[in-house]
């Protein structure tokens, strides 16, 4: 930077441009302050978020937790929630993974379209994937038909449909996370390990794999939470039955109309379980802003 | 510099049409050499409005060094040796055997990149032993080769850290234990130097120069650095727009020039011309008086510091080879003024920072510049 280049540099500071400085500095602070018609609704909003949550707290039945926790109605739900989320979790892995490679790796002709189709399930009201599920693989579903007639395989009101139903919901953040974290990491590393004489899916494994984990992880953690929170997909395509499809959020639901105290207590353990959630990924999220 | 560029673009166009000229011949009696060993490959790489159109061949042993300016298609013709970039055209051979639809996998290359590629999450070890372990090896087998490899590039101590770990120079010794470690019969290296800072660049030459003095197949390493590439290489392949300009060793094209790009990185003043006896009449007009006794098309060279400048017109006898210039640009070049001339011909002269005091230089100053013939050194074009 010449000499002549810093008083632009510092007029930049001043008025914010062109880049906005990192860290407050001393300037800032002599701002005019923020105004009203924007503070006001700001802080409306910071209540509408944060309110609701701290009635859930206020109101909790604290000396009646422990037992509220460690019934066995509350039991059966937590365990099966965690069994089903997991399992949905390594469903995404195992077939999302590989579809966000493709995605970001391997020119085709429509990719953006698949991409798009791929996002759909986020936008898609979870109750009509439900529906759509229970049209494909559905007693008398468009795949479900054959399913039932080859294997003897149904998946509708099965614990297995809670874990379809679910992974139908979570797969696509785990598919965005992951192609977004390959899209940043550098392909020449694959083409390094081919040089080496590694084939594409030894590359894939061994270099690749390995590089994009903290992204994996990350997808990982946000499908299982959304998983672990699916309700409309869930209750439409596998039911409503205690111990073999009655989720969490469904025993929370139907718990408010006759015991609130438990709906709150298993409100509660959601809750602790979204924040551990947004303690875990906040490198990955919090630092970006 | 326009005038020489426009002769120059000429000169190149000449220049590869000889080289295109010699590839027919070798492509016509190119019998022996299919089945000889070492790498014989014509590399044709069309994208869009460029067109990478390149013969290469070497012998086991060899060091080739691809030498151009940024953009010339050297990263590109080794890429395309390597199958990271498919051919459009041409043919690969190496030691015989055909590469050109071989997938990178598959072909006995190595390849040190750039800024070297080592995977971050394994150890300098797992790095060198990857190769190895991709071609069958056991794991305990691969990892031992591998702790050879790095103790030969006096690694040992750092088998254990991470690639962030490591310094720039260490970085590329393993970068180069890991390619070597397959045993190719073809190493390619990009811009080996690149990456390092000046003083570790001097120790790195010298330790890469004795490895590939020791490597037995065919080596071909890219660079713009005119340095790098003499220290290193046997051979010099000089690519420009795509295209072979010039080859030859070191010496030879340090001393004859075909292209203003080959002459500004040796330092030399750039002419072509018609000879007749001791007189090269230049494209431009002026004439140049050489010792050498030739006829036809030539090329003329001189150093800058062989012209003498004047303030004044000399009135001494030896003065033949004198013209009249203005002066167009001066930079120091190392405790040197290199002075940039404009006038029937552009040239540079260097001179001492008290000379150019003592001649008041600056920009716009008419002044004489004078070549003694026994300076200059003229050669078939």
């Amino acid at each position: 930077m010449t000499p002549l280049d810093k008083p632009a540099a510092a007029a930049d500071t001043l008025t914010g441009g062109p880049r906005r400085p990192r860290r407050r500095t001393a300037l800032a602070g002599r701002r005019s302050p923020v105004p009203v018609p924007l503070l006001l609704p700001a802080l409306v909003g910071l209540a509408f978020l944060l309110v609701p949550l701290i009635a859930l707290l206020v109101r909790t039945p604290w000396h009646s937790l422990p037992d509220q926790l460690t019934s066995p109605e509350v039991w059966q739900a937590l365990r099966l929630s965690l069994l089903c989320a997991t399992a949905a979790t390594a469903v995404s892995l195992v077939i999302g993974v590989p579809l966000a490679w493709l995605l970001a790796r391997v020119e085709f002709p429509g990719r953006g379209l698949v991409r798009a189709l791929v996002t759909l399930p986020l936008v898609l009201p979870p109750v009509v994937g439900g529906v759509a599920l229970l049209m494909a693989l559905g007693r008398n579903g468009v795949v479900g038909q054959w399913l039932d007639a080859w294997f003897g395989i149904t998946l509708p009101f099965t614990t297995a449909g809670v874990v379809v139903a679910e992974a139908f919901v979570a797969m696509p953040f785990l598919v965005i996370s992951v192609e977004g974290t390959l899209r940043a990491a550098d392909p020449r590393y694959e083409e390094a390990a081919t040089t080496l004489g590694a084939s594409r899916f030894t590359a894939f494994r061994r270099v690749t794999l390995p590089l994009i984990a903290p992204g994996v992880a990350a997808g990982a953690v946000l499908a299982w939470a959304r998983a672990l929170g699916e309700f409309g997909a869930t209750i439409t395509f596998a039911g409503n039955f205690p111990g073999r499809t009655q989720t969490m959020p469904l025993s929370v639901y139907l718990a408010l109309q006759s015991d609130p105290e438990a709906a709150i207590a298993l409100s509660l353990v959601l809750l602790t379980v979204s924040i551990a959630v947004l303690a875990g990924l906040r490198d990955r999220w919090m630092t970006a802003s | 510099m326009t005038g020489l560029g426009k002769n120059v673009r000429n000169i190149d166009k000449a220049v590869r049409d000889a080289v295109a000229d010699t590839n027919a011949g070798t492509e016509a009696d190119a019998g022996p050499r299919c089945v000889g060993e070492g790498l014989d490959a014509r590399l044709v790489v069309d994208r869009g409005r460029f067109r990478l159109d390149v013969s290469l061949t070497a012998a086991p042993g060899d060091v080739v060094a691809l030498l151009g300016p940024n953009g010339a298609g050297k990263t590109t013709a080794l890429r395309a040796l390597a199958g990271l970039v498919p051919l459009t055209g041409g043919h690969l051979r190496l030691d015989g055997a055909e590469l050109d639809r071989t997938p990178p996998e598959s072909r006995p290359v190595g390849v040190v990149f750039q800024d070297y590629l080592l995977f971050p999450h394994l150890t300098a070890l797992d790095n060198v032993a990857f190769g190895p372990r991709c071609h069958g090896t056991g794991k305990a087998e691969a990892r031992a080769r591998a702790a050879e490899w790095l103790r030969r590039m006096d690694l040992a101590e750092h088998a254990d850290a991470k690639p962030r770990r490591l310094s720039g120079g260490q970085a590329q010794r393993v970068a180069l234990a890991r390619a070597l470690a397959t045993h190719p019969r073809l190493l390619l290296l990009d811009e080996p130097l690149a990456a390092l800072d000046a003083r570790t660049r001097l120790d790195v030459r010298a330790q890469l120069r004795r490895h590939l003095a020791d490597f037995e197949a065919v080596a071909v390493l890219v660079t713009h650095d005119p340095l790098d590439a003499m220290v290193l290489a046997d051979r010099l392949v000089v690519i420009e727009d795509g295209h072979v300009v010039q080859e030859g060793t070191p010496a030879y094209i340090a001393r004859h020039p075909r292209t203003d790009y080959i002459a500004h990185l040796v330092g030399l003043n750039l002419y072509k011309g018609e000879a007749e006896g001791h007189t090269v009449r230049l494209d431009s007009g002026p004439e140049i008086t050489t010792t050498e006794d030739l006829t036809g098309s030539v090329f003329v060279t001189f150093p800058p510091a062989a012209v003498t400048l004047y303030r004044d017109r000399p009135t001494g006898a030896s003065a033949r080879n004198l013209w009249p210039c203005e002066v167009a640009g001066l930079e120091t070049h190392g405790d040197q003024i290199r002075v940039a001339l404009t006038g029937e011909f552009p040239l540079t002269a260097d001179l001492t920072t008290v000379a150019a005091a003592e001649l008041g230089l600056h920009t716009g100053a008419s002044i004489w510049a004078a070549v003694k013939a026994t300076q200059t050194h003229a050669y078939p074009a």
